[in-house]
Parts: C-alpha cells; structure tokens; sequence
C-alpha cells in the first residue's frame, strides 16, 4: 500500500488484519426456482471489498439491512469462509490457519453478538456460560473463577456472586449484554468484531453499553471493527469509518470527515437521513431515488446506479474502484 | 375541548397473569390536538403499545380497564358498546400495529387485503374499491400496478407503505402508528416519515406515533408525550419539551442519545431500570433512578401540573426543573444515583 499523496506517513505500521478481494456467495434456492427446476439464485453478499485494519484502530462497518456486514464480520473470524479472496491475521492466511494456530486465533478474535438473549444459552447459568470459552480453552480450573471475576468487573458486573447462579431470563437486556461482553473478553483476545451489540437495547440502557465498549477497548488496546446501520453510534465508537452497499465498499474514511462532509452519492443520502434528537433538522428531499437494494439482482456497473442522482453512462458499465482522497477511499466514478 | 381530536384521562389498562396484576397503564392523561402529529415515547415496557391498542378497543385477553375516559370527538370510546365501536375502527380510528409489515397475510395479494377493509368494511363495490387501492397506493408512493403483488415481493419498507395504505383505506380522522419506522433503515424510515407527514398536511389527519426514538419525534411530531412505568410523565409542543424539558427521564432520556450534528459530548446513560409494574414503588416511579429524587419522591404521586402553554410535568420539583436543567447537563449527576 502507498500513500501518494497527503501527509507523509511515519512508518506503515503492518495491519492486524488485511481483507483482499473478499467475496462471498452464497447459493439461494427460492421455492419457485426449485418447483420450475432451474438453478437456483445467487447472493453476492460480499463482492469484492478490500480494507485493512491496524493495531488499536476501531472501524465502523456501517450499511443498511442485507448489505453483508455480518457476511463480513463472520468471515473475519472464521465463522465462515470466503467464496473468493483472502483474509489475512497478522500476515497469516485465516483459509490455511489449522491446529494451535487456529486454536490461538479462536481466543484472540471473539465476537460480541447482536441479541444477549440469543447469544447465551437459556438453560445455562451466567457462571456456566463464562466458564465455557475458558474449559474449551483448556485454562486450568483453578484459575478459572478468578478470570470470571475479572471479566464480570471490566464490564462493571461487580459482585459477580450476585449473578453468577442467575439464568439468563432473570436478568435485564443491559445486564446481559454486559455478561456477552464479559464472555467475548474474558480470554483477553486483541481483536473483536461488535455485531450491532445495542440495538437490542433500550436508549437509556445503550449509553452504558457503548461507554463500556469504548472504555475496554482503550484499556486493552482492541483493534475492533463495530458493526452497525446507525452512524450516530458509528461515530460515537469509531475514529474510522467503512460504508458498504450491497456487497461492496462505497467509502472508507475518518468517521468524522464522513459525517462532515460525506463525498459518495450513497453515503451523502445516509448522513441526510439520519435523524438528530432535536427540531431544527433539515426535511430536505433526500438526494437517492426510493429503492429496494437486491442482493439477487445487483445492477451492472456501479451497484448504485439506479437510485443515483449522478448516474452517468459509464456507472452503468464499469464498477467504481476506489479512488484515494486525502484520508478517503471512495468508490465512485464522479470521483476517478 | 373541541380543538382537540382526542383526549385521554386517567387510563388505567391492568394484565392479569396468574395472580399477579401487571399496572401496564396506570394514570396516564394527554390531548391529541387536531391535525397534529403527537409522539408517544418511553423506553421499553413503558405500556406505549397498551395505550395504543387500549384506543382502538382490540386489546389482549389478559387486559382489562380499570378506569379512565377516552374522548373522541367528545364520545366517550369507553362508553360505546362493541358494535358502535366496531364502526369507529377503520372509518375514524385506524391502527397500524407494531411490526405491522409482518403481519400482512403472505397468501393473499395487497389487493385482496384491501378490498377486505374496502368492499367489507367500507361498502365499496368492485370498480370503486379498485380505484381507491389505485388512489391509496399513489398516496403512500407504490406502483398501482403492483397492487396484484404478494407482500413477500414487497421490501421491508414498501411492507410499511402497505400498512399505511391500509390504514388510510377509510379516511380516518386518527391513526395510531405503532413503532411504523423502528425495524427500517434511516434512508427508508426516512421516506416513510416524510409520506406520512405529507399526508397529514394534506387530508388534515390527526396522527399518534408510537416511537422509543425521540430523534423521530423530533423530525416529524408537533407535540410529545412521553411515558415512564404506565405513566405520562411529560407532554406538550416538541420543541418545548426537548429544549426545556421539565421532567428528570426527558432530560436523561435527551442525555442518552447520540446526536449526529452536536460536536462532542458523552452520552450517559440513566443507571438502574424500570420498576417491576405488578409490584411498582409508591411515589414517583422514577424515583429511584431519578438522581434529583428526595425525601417526598417516594411517597407522593407527582401530578401532572401546567408547567407552561399546554406544557405539563409530573415531578414534584418541578418548580426547580430550571437549575435540574443545569445540573441534568452534566454527567456527573447521573453516575451512582442509585
Ligand atoms: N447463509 C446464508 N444463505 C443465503 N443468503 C445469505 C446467508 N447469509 C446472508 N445471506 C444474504 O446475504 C446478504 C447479506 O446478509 P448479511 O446478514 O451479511 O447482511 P447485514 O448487513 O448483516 O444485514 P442486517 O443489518 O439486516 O443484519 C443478504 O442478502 C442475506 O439475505
Ligand atoms: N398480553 C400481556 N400480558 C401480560 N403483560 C403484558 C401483556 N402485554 C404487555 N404486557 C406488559 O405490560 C407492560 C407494558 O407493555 P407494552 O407492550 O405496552 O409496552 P411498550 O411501551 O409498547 O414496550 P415496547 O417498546 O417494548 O414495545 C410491560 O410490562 C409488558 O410486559
Ligand atoms: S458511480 Fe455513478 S451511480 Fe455510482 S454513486 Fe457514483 S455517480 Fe452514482
Ligand atoms: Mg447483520
Ligand atoms: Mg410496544
């Protein structure tokens, strides 16, 4: 990677993670291709993104429902594997990774899931739930109950006893996001990926949670990628910020140069959309045409194209690819 | 009052479970001024769906009133037998339900669904109903032509376009929106927040929409009413209430929410949650999460008092909400309260 232009960079540091040309597909049989007997449908969940993310940094993974963003968190750490393309941890190929190594990847690189409901086990007490990742980790039992009480207090469980032999219906959603949390930390890992950890939250209740988030996160020096389709938490956890629509990336940049002054038609229409918890907002005519973006049937060229009020003949024809702009990458043809 | 559409008094909606008895509504009191659009807004279980549903009379098995007064136009709703008030829903009062876009019913198509409140309900023939479903879906900005469509070929968005469609199938005078944009992302809850306020400033609908969003109800509602444990905590313009809030939860409320244009700031939660509803403290229910909370608090029920022009709180300090204000701002008053 160069940097051309801009501010020299001191030393590029080596990424933790580096994503080249990731896709995924995944293969649909919709009940009526089936009953007519033809092939079935593909998904272009991921189509082509290329980032890098380094040591400490916090990136917003931010797009609307279906986009891919947990196609994308999930392939990060393995869940799942790529179509096409690599992902690369600290240099290592994740698709060749086996043994110890992989092993070693699974404690470092933990996901905080969406929903604390689903993410624990009903049946299992708090305490089952933390001593799970530390038995699969093979961590002595000795040690074990010492951990727990660690992980509880860096998310502000204190008293653990108080919890521990509670199941997870006898708690409320914030306190339990907290035990998710503890149990993504409690093996110490360096990287996270936070799959929209408050929307399940109440708003009195959330304040806490991303608090929590940012707080740990300094202390331990995570590298995190946040995922999210509300920009107003993006840039409340995240300095950077990557916008993606219908499998590909659109902008990547410092959240708060996005927020300021987004370049991307897509990523203009986000940011006037949102909307602020005050009156004096602006009911301007959003810049996009209405739209319902299909995973099944992207259009040719820019993925954008029909809802673009700048659609020109060549969007139509060539896929963007990223033009770099000062801190930004934007992936439009307006701008190459 | 006759500038008002609506006017709720005292509500009282209780569930029965077992024995116990769930106060889901208990006390709650507020206008729906004509043509306007009201927000209704409070954090989870707060009974915002229990007040909704207790409008239209189509509530669960386990819900019973208590006591209060509905006024519609001056009726009483309370009052009216079943039939009477079958005739109001839909012609006066319409109801899109939370999550209505899933509820459409996958095997019929849009149109079928429609004529069902149209022909049955609305005593239209064939050609008629056919012109208003083309009329309604022009109205809330789908293709008539796709009127012949099952609702899976329908967006998630375009689903709640549908349910407005619905809802405006009989020119009510009110709708009650239940949380209409909440599973939308921003650029299409967007559009459906700008089709309905269009279209109340066009038919002059008046307009009760459920939200746990206050950001929403500042970009479409004229007034707010906000709920705390069964209870109207704070109402009046939204402007004034956002801005000069004299309740402590809208002030926390307006504390915990991340704001994209405010350049720097913590958000800061209120610590602690809402109190159990079969079993609720005495005094303000606030009261213990409330960091301005004193002796008094937990013995004496705060009363909504005018607080302003058609502005009221239920705080008994609300006479201080000035210097609470003050104090409110910072973030230091909402760490340990409790
Ligand atoms: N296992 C799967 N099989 C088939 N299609 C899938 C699968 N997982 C995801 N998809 C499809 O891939 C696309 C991206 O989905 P993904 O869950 O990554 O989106 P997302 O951005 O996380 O959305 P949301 O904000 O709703 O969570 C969608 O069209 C989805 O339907
Ligand atoms: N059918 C029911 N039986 C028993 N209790 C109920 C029932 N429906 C709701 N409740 C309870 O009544 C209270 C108010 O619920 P309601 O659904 O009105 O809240 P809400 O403000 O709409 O919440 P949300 O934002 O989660 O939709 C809650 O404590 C809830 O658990
Ligand atoms: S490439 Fe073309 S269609 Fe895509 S966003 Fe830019 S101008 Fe719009
Ligand atoms: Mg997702
Ligand atoms: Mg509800």
């Amino acid at each position: 990677m160069t940097s051309a232009q801009g501010k020299a960079v001191t030393s590029t540091p080596s990424p933790v993670i580096a994503v080249e040309d990731i896709r995924k597909h995944f293969a649909v049989g919709s009940p009526i291709a089936a009953a007519m007997r033809r092939k079935s449908v593909v998904v272009k969940a991921i189509d082509g993104v290329n980032f890098t993310l380094n040591k400490g940094e916090s990136v917003g993974l931010l797009g609307e429902s279906g986009c891919g963003k947990t196609t994308m968190g999930r392939m990060l750490l393995k869940l799942d594997e790529p179509s096409e393309g690599r992902i690369l941890f600290e240099g290592d190929d994740l698709a060749t990774m086996q043994g110890p190594a992989l092993r070693a990847y699974r404690a470092r690189a933990q996901m905080i899931f969406q929903n604390p409901f689903e993410a624990l086990n009903p049946r299992f007490t708090i305490a089952q739930s933390m001593d799970e990742p530390l038995s699969n980790a093979n961590i002595a039992k000795a040690e074990r109950a010492d951990r727990i009480r660690k992980a509880m207090d860096l998310v502000h469980l204190p008293d653990p006893a108080q919890f521990l032999e509670r199941y997870p219906h006898q708690m409320s959603g914030g306190q339990l996001q907290r035990v998710v949390m503890a149990r993504a930390l409690i093996l110490e890992p360096t990287f996270v990926v936070a799959d929209e950890p408050v929307s399940m939250l109440d708003v009195s209740v959330r304040a806490g949670i991303l608090n929590l988030f940012r707080e740990v996160r300094d202390n331990m020096g995570l590298t995190a990628i946040y995922i999210s389709h509300d920009l107003a938490l993006v840039r409340y956890v995240c300095e950077r910020t990557i916008v993606m629509y219908l499998g590909c990336i659109v902008e990547d940049g410092p959240t708060e140069e996005i927020v300021k002054n987004p370049m991307h038609p897509y990523t203009k229409a986000l940011v006037a959309a949102v909307p602020v918890p005050h009156p004096a907002q602006s009911h301007a005519p959003l810049p996009i045409k209405a739209g319902a973006p299909d995973a099944r049937n992207p259009p040719s060229g820019c993925r954008l194209r029909d809802r673009c009020p700048h659609a020109f003949d060549r969007c139509a024809i060539e896929e963007p690819k990223a033009t770099r702009i000062g801190a930004r990458k934007v992936h439009c043809h307006l701008f190459d | 009052m006759s500038d008002n559409i609506l006017c709720v008094k005292g509500l009282k909606v209780t569930y029965s479970v077992g024995t116990a008895r769930i106060r889901a509504v208990d006390d709650a009191t507020f206008d729906i001024p004509k043509g306007s659009i009201v927000g209704l807004v409070g954090e989870s279980g707060c009974g915002k769906t229990t007040v909704a549903r207790a409008l239209t009379r189509v509530m669960a098995k386990a819900a019973g009133f208590e006591g209060g007064e509905m006024l519609f136009d001056g009726v009483d709703l309370l009052g009216l037998s079943e039939a009477d008030m079958n005739k109001l829903r839909w012609r006066d009062i319409a109801f899109i339900p939370q999550s209505a876009m899933n509820s459409l019913d996958p095997v019929y198509t849009i149109e079928k669904q429609l004529n069902e409140v149209l022909i049955q309900r609305g005593g239209m023939n064939r050609r008629e109903a056919r012109a208003r479903a083309e009329e309604l879906f022009d109205m809330v900005g789908i293709d008539p032509r796709r009127l012949g469509d099952y609702p899976h070929q329908f967006s998630g968005g375009m689903r709640q376009r549908v349910a407005i469609a619905l809802a405006l199938a009989l020119n009510p005078k009110l709708i009650i929106a239940d949380e209409p944009v909440t599973a939308l992302d921003v650029i299409v809850q967007r559009q459906i927040l700008d089709t309905l306020k269009s279209l109340q400033e066009r038919l002059g609908l008046s307009v009760i929409l459920v939200t746990h969003d206050i950001s929403v109800v500042a970009y479409v509602c004229d007034r707010i009413v906000v709920m705390y444990a069964g209870r109207v905590v704070e109402s009046g313009d939204t402007e004034t209430v956002l801005t000069q809030p004299f309740h402590p939860y809208t002030m926390g409320l307006y504390n915990a929410f991340p704001d994209l244009q405010s350049s720097e700031g913590l958000l800061t939660p209120i610590e602690g949650h809402p109190p159990d509803l079969s079993d609720p403290p005495d005094g303000c229910r606030f009261a213990p999460r409330c960091p301005f909370a004193q002796t008094p608090c937990s013995t004496q029920n705060p009363t909504l008092v005018e607080v302003g022009s058609r502005h009221v709180s239920a705080c008994l300090r609300v006479d201080e909400a000035q210097q609470l204000r003050e104090q409110a701002a910072q973030t230091q008053t909402w760490m340990g309260a409790i």
